[in-house]
């Protein structure tokens, strides 16, 4: 059982770092129907960031907590700034162009940023200073530390946050204007280009966080970090409902523990050798000690992946998401 | 078009027409010249357009996001290995495993698209990138507990193409001129992306043509019309992933060794940058798309470094970053330049020219 | 328009665009020997020089990029010691040049960039890193009849192929694994042993090996774990392990996997003994595991670091300005192979050198090195580490099968060490003969 709720905290504090980064994907979705492949870019310059101002601090005698905090002062900036020339230079004048065409747009962006990533701060994997000490709780012999409570306690914040901004403040609801039909919210005296821009600043602000936040926690930044983190971010977004604030906190935390999970149990669950009868088809393959595992560990990805999978299957809208009609 | 033009003057078809095939025949020899680098480079380029074409069946042609393609060209490549190699001791000859790679590739294309009928746009373009990365993952594992692809191993000691005696890999001379391995698989990539050709511009007008072009305008309005939209989908899923497939027989071969590692996301996002980058829907398009694609990086691989000390008398940079960096500045910069791409099919440009008005 | 005008324009631009490219492309001769100088009347004529271009590849981007370097850079340092020392090759002063390229770790540009080398002329090539580009690009090399040294592939089969020009410097993992499997069973005895790798080939590769030693060892192994050479979170596959309490967990994969798992796995209360492979052997474990570093083992091929050559530790720490990572000792030898092989068989043409360089013997930084008839590197000695204060220290070292404690193994090689003195002794004599004839020679260039 101690295993069990060990594998439900890491499953929730991955799952809470995949919804802080799929937030940033959802908020640019939601406003103009836009993948940004580039986002997890974003959160790995985040971490770079973060990464340099500790380095410089960690010797300074402040307190970690005033570390961290400042370094993330210093990377929400920048990587708002990063998101704003994205939109400004990339997107912008592809408004109207074909589905695709900032697709591959963001893919360019995406390379380049990696690459000035590896000109400024080196190829090597960046090891994290530790400026906050790991201290555990217990609960029965599973262990949650101070770290890991912080990343779930934050992320939820940051949804909270912004759920609140996008449904009780006058910007989020000039921001649910231009998702709905941007040409009648400029009817209505919205400057729509502005909301966008302020979309995509936040986006990348909440990168910025994620980005420390992942870094903090797992002691490692490397210039290669976003594209994985972005990819199954971006699954948790697309699995609670693309557009859906609430949602991709929800797809995040499900994946996550969809993850933990299935690499915890997947492998026992599908090892021949513990099943009655077939270990008796599969003779002395099964002798004392001896597995045939179909599914281990190794699929993990693949269970995430199936989940989404079947989930859209069912419910193609996502699990959160609204049901739209069929768009020409 | 303008047939018009050229019905005036028939004789320039012709003459422009032998021209290229000219062109085209000589090719590998004035690049072996150069190196036969530029050959293997060619070759690859070559297998690039064939995904390219495939792939624009499903998006060009039907309109379906697929950002998984790559796992049709893995399977195919698989199939290949694991039937013409020493890893089960198989040596079925290559005229019999290209078709069953592309029947395999085509079987695992109807088993994606079957599943996503009813999915909208982005919603398809993730469960079609989560199958490429389950078809990679699988490869990447089903070493155990019985072994069929050898893991990260990867499959050596792939059998090259053979006729008899004729080895696809040795190199023969004939007529005076030196005929290397990779000149010699420079042919018959030709001759397969001719046949690939003529059928996407056979398929392109054709009764199944203009269906997918209907679903992909607007599909309640070709179901209503009568089109079949399941089966028509399932059609182009399994059309493009056949290419695919013989695209990924002929890579195992040339290659002589894969693994899973080829077959990663990245690519699957390359082929479809070339497709888009050309013009998605126009095959002429796709096809540059794919030749600029493949060139480009190659170009730069080279001149990269001797540029840099011509005008600054040593490395600036390191050739390998800024390659990747002009790289990414060119699909930014093409893409906001022209967002059809840069041979837009008839329709695309007349989409275009209607939204700027 | 008239499109398919343009598509005549366009093929036929592309065609000229194409060939141009290739023209305006330096020429890069292998060999290109100066003229015999003239005759001056004052200063002594220069002597002749060849150019002797070697090859070497590693991954430049991507997630082991940072290895790449280290290859590269401990490749650039023989070549610059070379340069220096003014070796004579065929009665000329041989000029090295190294051409660096990037394979991205993906075999197919592993294959366009080998092609490059062979078009290029290189006399010889080091690289690539990994075994799953070294493999397919093995092929082109053997049909040019260049010889290829590889200083990191650890996969048997590179060698397996029966090419006469593949050569490694590095031990295999079939010697790797069974040298950490049983010094970790004799010194650890553990009764129970997890494994986990990365699915790549080398983890999956090393792995497998550490099996098979421990199971015929007679020790539980429980089922294979993995991750992927990009997981940074192993939290559920520790927290499986951590309920079936192993006393022993071994890693195959690189450090930058590697450190962050071993973190994790103390922060969960995991307290068995971790051992890696060389690809974790490294300080970088103690950045990124922190404390939890303390007391893992490792393994890494050939002599450790610290008992490699000083002139090659100080001079890549000069040059480069920091440590070496892991390989770079290797690349070094195997540039350095390249080079002796070519001044004994006194010229840089690969049909010439390949029988000297298959029966060299050669005292690197790595310590002696033999091939055998597979190219593989003769008696490979492996080193295990233990991570002490944060850096590695060597405790052991494998050799044929035999386990000796290191400082035994340091009293052994300060006996053979007056060998190598004479070595050194040998090679500063011929030199000054060396220079005596050239001198003589242009005097006599000059008489005439």
């Amino acid at each position: 059982m101690d295993i069990f709720i060990q594998q439900v905290i890491n499953g929730l504090t991955l799952g809470a770092v995949y919804a802080v980064v799929a937030l940033g994907y959802t908020m640019v979705y939601g406003i103009i129907q836009l993948i940004n492949f580039a986002h997890g870019e974003v959160v790995m310059i985040g971490a770079m960031i973060a990464f340099s101002v500790v380095n410089l601090l960690a010797g300074s005698g402040l307190p970690p907590i005033v570390i961290v905090v400042l370094a993330t002062a210093c990377a929400v900036p920048l990587c708002m700034a990063v998101g704003y020339t994205m939109e400004r230079v990339a997107y912008r004048p592809l408004r109207n162009a074909p589905r695709l065409a900032p697709l591959i747009t963001a893919i360019g962006i995406s390379i380049i940023l990696q690459h000035l990533a590896l000109m400024i701060w080196s190829r090597n994997p960046l090891a994290f200073p530790q400026p906050v000490k790991s201290v555990s709780f217990h609960i029965g012999e599973a262990t949650i530390t101070n770290i890991q409570l912080g990343i779930i306690f934050i992320s939820v914040a940051m949804m909270a946050g912004l759920a609140w901004m996008i449904y009780r403040t006058r910007l989020g609801a000039a921001m649910r204007a231009t998702a709905q039909n941007a040409q009648v919210a400029g009817l209505m005296g919205i400057d729509s280009d502005r909301i966008i821009a302020l979309t995509f600043i936040i986006g990348a602000g909440l990168a910025a966080v994620a980005g420390v936040m992942v870094a903090t926690y797992y002691g490692i930044a490397h210039y290669t970090m976003g594209a994985n983190l972005g990819l199954k971010a971006f699954c948790a977004a697309v699995l609670g409902g693309i557009g859906n604030v609430p949602g991709a906190m929800l797809g995040g935390v499900v994946l996550g523990i969809v993850e933990a999970l299935g690499a915890g149990y997947i492998g026992d669950l599908t090892d021949l050798c513990r099943w009655p009868v077939v270990s008796g088809w599969l003779g002395e393959r099964c002798g004392p000690d001896q597995h045939f595992v179909l599914f281990g560990s190794n699929y993990q990805d693949v269970f995430a992946f199936m989940v989404l999978i079947a989930v859209l299957v069912f419910r193609p809208q996502g699990l959160l998401g609204e049901r739209v009609g069929d768009r020409a | 078009m303008a047939p018009d033009a050229l019905k005036k003057h028939p004789a320039a078809l012709w003459i422009g027409g032998a021209m290229i095939a000219l062109a085209l025949l000589a090719l590998p020899f004035a690049l072996a010249m150069v190196g036969t680098t530029w050959v293997r480079i060619t070759n690859l380029a070559i297998l690039f357009i064939l995904l390219s074409l495939g792939l624009n069946i499903v998006v060009g042609f039907a309109g379906l996001l697929d950002l998984g393609y790559i796992a049709f060209y893995a399977v195919g490549a698989y199939v290949y290995a694991l039937l013409a190699s020493p890893h089960f001791g198989l040596h079925l000859p290559f005229w019999l495993v290209l078709p069953i790679g592309a029947a395999v590739a085509a079987f695992f294309g109807v088993l994606l698209g079957s599943p996503t009928l009813k999915l909208r746009g982005d919603y398809l373009a993730i469960v079609t990138l989560g199958f490429g990365e389950i078809i990679r993952i699988f490869l990447n594992n089903l070493s155990k507990p019985i072994n069929i692809t050898n893991g990260p191993q990867g499959v050596s000691r792939i059998d090259p193409f053979s006729i008899g005696s004729f080895s696809f890999s040795k190199p023969d001379t004939f007529l005076g001129l030196l005929f290397s391995g990779p000149i010699k698989y420079y042919y018959l990539l030709l001759a397969v992306l001719l046949v690939v050709i003529v059928i996407n511009v056979r398929l392109q007008d054709s009764r199944i043509g203009r269906a997918w072009e209907a679903i992909r305008e607007d599909e309640v309005a070709a179901r209503a019309m009568g089109i079949n939209t399941t089966r028509m989908k399932l059609l182009a899923f399994a059309m493009g992933a056949s290419f695919g497939g013989v695209a990924g027989g002929m890579f195992s071969a040339i290659q002589g060794f894969i693994s899973p590692e080829s077959f990663v996301l990245v690519e699957s996002v390359m082929v479809l940058a070339m497709v888009v980058l050309g013009g998605m829907g126009n095959i002429w398009g796709v096809i540059l798309g794919a030749v600029l694609l493949s060139f480009v990086p190659e170009i730069l691989r080279f001149t990269v470094e001797p540029f840099q000390q011509t005008v600054f008398g040593r490395q600036v940079v390191e050739p390998e970053v800024i390659r990747m960096l002009i790289f990414g500045l060119a699909l930014v910069l093409i893409m906001i330049l022209r967002p059809g791409g840069l041979w837009p099919s008839a329709v695309r440009r007349r989409e275009l020219a209607a939204g700027r008005e | 328009m008239q499109p398919r005008m343009n598509a005549i324009a366009l093929a036929a631009v592309a065609a000229l665009t194409l060939v141009a490219c290739g023209k305006e492309e330096p020429p890069k001769p292998a060999q290109q020997a100066a003229p015999a100088p003239a005759a001056a009347p004052a200063p002594p004529p220069p002597p002749p020089t060849i150019t002797v271009t070697i090859g070497h590849v590693a991954p430049m981007t991507g997630g082991i990029a940072h290895l790449g370097e280290d290859n590269a850079n401990g490749a650039r340092l023989a070549i610059e010691q070379a340069n220096a020392a003014k070796i004579s090759i065929d009665g000329k002063e041989a000029k090295f040049v190294i051409v660096a390229e990037d394979d991205q770790a993906d075999p197919k540009v592993g294959t366009t960039v080998a092609q490059k080398l062979v078009d290029a002329k290189v006399a010889g090539v080091v690289g690539h890193l990994n075994s799953g580009t070294s493999i397919p690009a093995s092929s082109i090399y053997s049909q040019a009849g260049i010889p290829v040294i590889s200083g990191s592939a650890t996969n048997p089969k590179l060698t397996e192929q029966g090419y006469k020009t593949q050569f490694r410097v590095v031990g295999r993992d079939d010697q790797q694994g069974p040298a950490i499997a049983s010094f970790l069973a004799a010194n650890n005895k553990p009764k129970v042993v997890a494994i986990v790798d990365d699915a790549t080939a080398y983890g999956e590769g090393l792995a497998n090996e550490v099996e098979k030693t421990l199971k015929a060892a007679g020790i539980k192994v429980l089922p294979r774990e993995k991750g992927t050479d990009k997981t940074t979170d192993f939290k559920a596959v520790l927290t499986k392990l951590k309920g079936r309490n192993p006393d022993a967990v071994f890693y195959g994969g690189m450090d930058a996997t590697g450190g962050p798992m071993l973190k994790q796995a103390r922060e969960l209360g995991i307290k068995a003994v971790f051992a890696f492979g060389d690809g974790a052997c490294t300080d970088k474990m103690a950045e990124l595991a922190g404390a939890a570093a303390e007391g893992l083992i490792c393994s890494q091929a050939g002599i450790p670091p610290q008992a490699a050559s000083k002139q090659f530790t100080d001079g890549f720490k000069t040059k480069f300005g920091k440590d070496p990572i892991l390989y770079s000792p290797f690349t070094y030898d195997a540039a350095w192979l390249l080079i002796e092989s070519m001044k004994k068989a006194n010229s840089p043409d690969p049909a010439k050198y390949l029988p000297e360089l298959a029966k060299i013997s050669h005292r690197g930084a790595t310590g002696l090195i033999e091939f055998d008839e597979k190219g593989d590197r003769k008696n490979a000695e492996i080193t295990i580490f233990a991570l002490k204060g944060g850096k590695v220290e060597p405790i052991a070292v494998v050799q044929g099968g035999q386990t000796m404690a290191y400082n035994d193994f340091l009293t052994k090689l300060a006996t053979s060490a007056g060998a190598v003195v004479q070595q050194v002794k040998d090679a500063a004599a011929s030199a000054t003969t060396a220079a005596g004839d050239a001198a003589k020679a242009a005097a006599d260039a000059v008489k005439k």
